[in-house]
């Protein structure tokens, strides 16, 4: 459990205004790349509400990223005009459904077995698009049209532009991010924070920790299932691959790299990997070895991730925080 | 005529062929301590883990204050009034002190299915938790990791979490062993503190601090009860000599 020290804060405000200035100084290939990044981002983020403070390693995550795009596609995407208040409310309803019914399932398993069990509904909902004509099978959906953000008839953000949709998601990754850590200071995140620590105890001491463990599987489901919304929302497009393992493996490292039990680290993990990933092939085409060590590097001599070595540096600009009390 | 707060009827546990509890029937008085005793294996803790709901009866029933909670999960045994301390060290070694008992403590709110407020402002639970520190001579620990502390320490913990639940009836296991002496003494006078006003189950292996706290004792052997009676009646008993106290020695850990 770290404690959110002054100097984390100021570092936190430093980056949230490199993010703000950004779209002014970047080009368009650019303003979408980090767009990209922030949707993924609150993606890694949900899965870190799993795996650093709940302790469930989910092998299955991107299964709701992709019934989240799923759902907006399909419900949506053949309309003229798409009410964003009405196909968010209920592409995330239905995303939350889906976590319930998987979690409720899961949640009884633990370790390994939890792990496989995610796996298999994962790719359960991986061939069920795949396979099925009737939703765009392994050519996956095309959008005619992004929502619009009305209200009272006006519009308020106009998501076919880009700079537009950028500030749009850097509010939700802002929001998420504040959302979270909201819960995580609540008496239910200490909870939570506990289970991950010591779940028999836990439960010994009066707490039903299966509950809580499916609150926090549902809230992390519905989160996945925003980015998912959102991504179908920028790219007008969904495809299966969205719900593969691979996705579900790729997140696990961002959020371990970045440093999982923090809520910004997934946020740096995430740059990271897809930065690396956008430009170690234009210098070599051995990309891939070098992504392998430094992801190596990182896990053997940074075991808290980057958000660790952050925490660390941070410790020594400031002087102890008093009486540890933080999620 | 003494209220019954906790009883159990031929209650059995079977591991395989092995009768880690064999056809046990106790009833436990409100507000006395009751001591078991018995030698290593005798099935103390599985005892203790029935009760508790950690382990469910093979046979058998228990009941709480006239309620059967026989088939009840750890978590609502713990809920209406049950608290417990581990023989083997059960704490959250990562957290601070006040963290630990601060877990105890929240679980006083009604559920802590609660997102928006910070746990901080929680008065109650800052109160409970620090008293439950403060009961255990941990006051001075507050804000030290658990995991860095010494094993006596530790031990200490494990009986403030269960105190910040403010339970009725308390299931000790073992809350002295591997203690040093001066410690053992201070965890023996906090127990007759508790004693005061709580019902205390003590498993426990110090004769000494048994024979000084304990109002009646139960001496197992093999899974089974082999005779309860008052601390003069298991003193002066044949039986309980023959089977356990004659070669107490080599038990005390
Ligand atoms: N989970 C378990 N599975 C199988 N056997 C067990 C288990 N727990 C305890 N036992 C066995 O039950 C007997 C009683 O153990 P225990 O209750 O720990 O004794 P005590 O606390 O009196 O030393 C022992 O023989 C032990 O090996
Ligand atoms: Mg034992």
């Amino acid at each position: 459990m770290h404690t959110v020290t002054r100097p984390i804060i100021v570092f936190l405000c430093l980056c949230l205004l490199l993010l703000l200035l950004f779209p002014v100084v970047g080009s368009s290939f650019y303003t979408g790349l980090v767009t990209k990044i922030m949707i993924l981002s609150i993606f890694t983020i949900s899965l870190d509400l799993l795996i650093g403070f709940t302790g469930l390693v989910s092998f299955g995550h991107a299964a709701f990223f992709g019934i989240g795009a799923y759902l907006l596609a399909i419900l949506f995407g053949n309309l003229e005009q798409i009410n964003y208040w009405w196909s968010l409310t209920l592409t995330l309803s239905l995303t939350g459904v889906a976590a319930l019914l998987v979690g409720w399932l899961c949640i009884r398993t633990s370790g390994v077995y939890f792990i496989m069990l995610t796996l298999a509904f994962a790719q359960m909902f991986f061939y069920f698009f795949f396979e099925s004509p009737h939703f765009g099978g392994d050519d996956g959906i095309f959008m005619l049209n992004k929502p619009q953000i009305t209200l009272a008839t006006r519009q308020l953000v106009d998501l076919d532009n880009e700079h537009h949709f950028y500030y749009f998601v850097l509010a939700w990754l802002v929001g998420v991010y504040l959302f979270l850590s909201m819960i995580l200071r609540a008496p239910f995140g200490h909870v939570l924070i506990a289970i991950k620590a010591n779940e028999q105890r836990v439960r010994a001491l009066g707490y039903s920790t299966p509950h809580y463990k499916l609150v926090s599987f549902v809230i992390a489901g519905t989160i996945a299932g925003l980015a998912g919304f959102l991504e179908a929302a920028h790219t007008n497009f969904v495809t299966p691959a969205y719900l593969g393992w691979h996705e579900s493996g790729m997140a696990i490292m961002m959020v371990i790299l970045g440093g999982m039990g923090t809520l910004f680290g997934p946020v740096i993990g995430t740059f990271i990997v897809v930065l690396l990933q956008d430009f170690l092939p234009e210098f070599t085409e051995h990309w891939k070895l070098i992504m392998g060590a430094i992801i190596i590097f990182v896990v053997l001599f940074l075991p808290n991730g980057i958000a660790g070595l952050i925490f660390s540096i941070s410790n020594r600009f400031s002087s102890r925080a008093p009486g540890g009390r933080e999620g | 005529m003494p209220e019954i707060i906790l009883r159990t009827e031929h209650l059995c546990k079977n591991f395989g062929g092995l009768k880690a509890t064999d056809d046990v029937s106790l009833e436990f008085e409100r507000g006395k301590v009751h001591a078991i005793l018995g030698p290593n294996g005798a099935g103390k803790t599985t005892l203790i883990n029935l009760l508790s709901g950690e382990l469910q009866p093979s046979s058998g029933r228990i009941s709480f204050k006239g309620y059967d909670i026989t088939d009840a999960r750890p978590e609502k045994i713990s809920r209406i009034g049950i608290g417990r301390s581990f023989q083997k060290t059960n704490i959250l070694p990562g957290f601070s002190c006040f963290q630990n008992c601060w877990i105890g403590a929240q679980s006083c709110l009604i559920t802590s299915m609660r997102f928006f407020r910070p746990a901080r402002h929680l008065r109650m639970v800052h109160r409970r938790a620090d008293h439950a520190l403060q009961l255990c001579g941990l006051a001075g620990k507050r804000n030290q990791i658990a995991g860095t502390m010494s094993y006596g320490e530790q031990r200490q913990l494990e009986i403030a979490m269960m105190l910040a639940t403010e339970p009725e009836l308390l299931l000790l296991d073992e809350p002295l062993a591997g203690m040093g002496s001066e410690e053992s003494q201070q965890v023996t006078a906090l127990l007759r503190e508790l004693a005061r006003e709580q019902t205390l189950i003590l498993i426990e292996h110090d004769m000494d601090a048994v024979f000084s706290l304990a109002d009646r004792i139960t001496v197992m052997v093999d899974g089974a009860e082999l005779e309860t009676g008052s601390v003069e009646q298991i003193r002066n008993s044949q039986a309980v000599q023959d089977a356990y106290l004659g070669h107490a020695d080599e038990e005390v850990a």
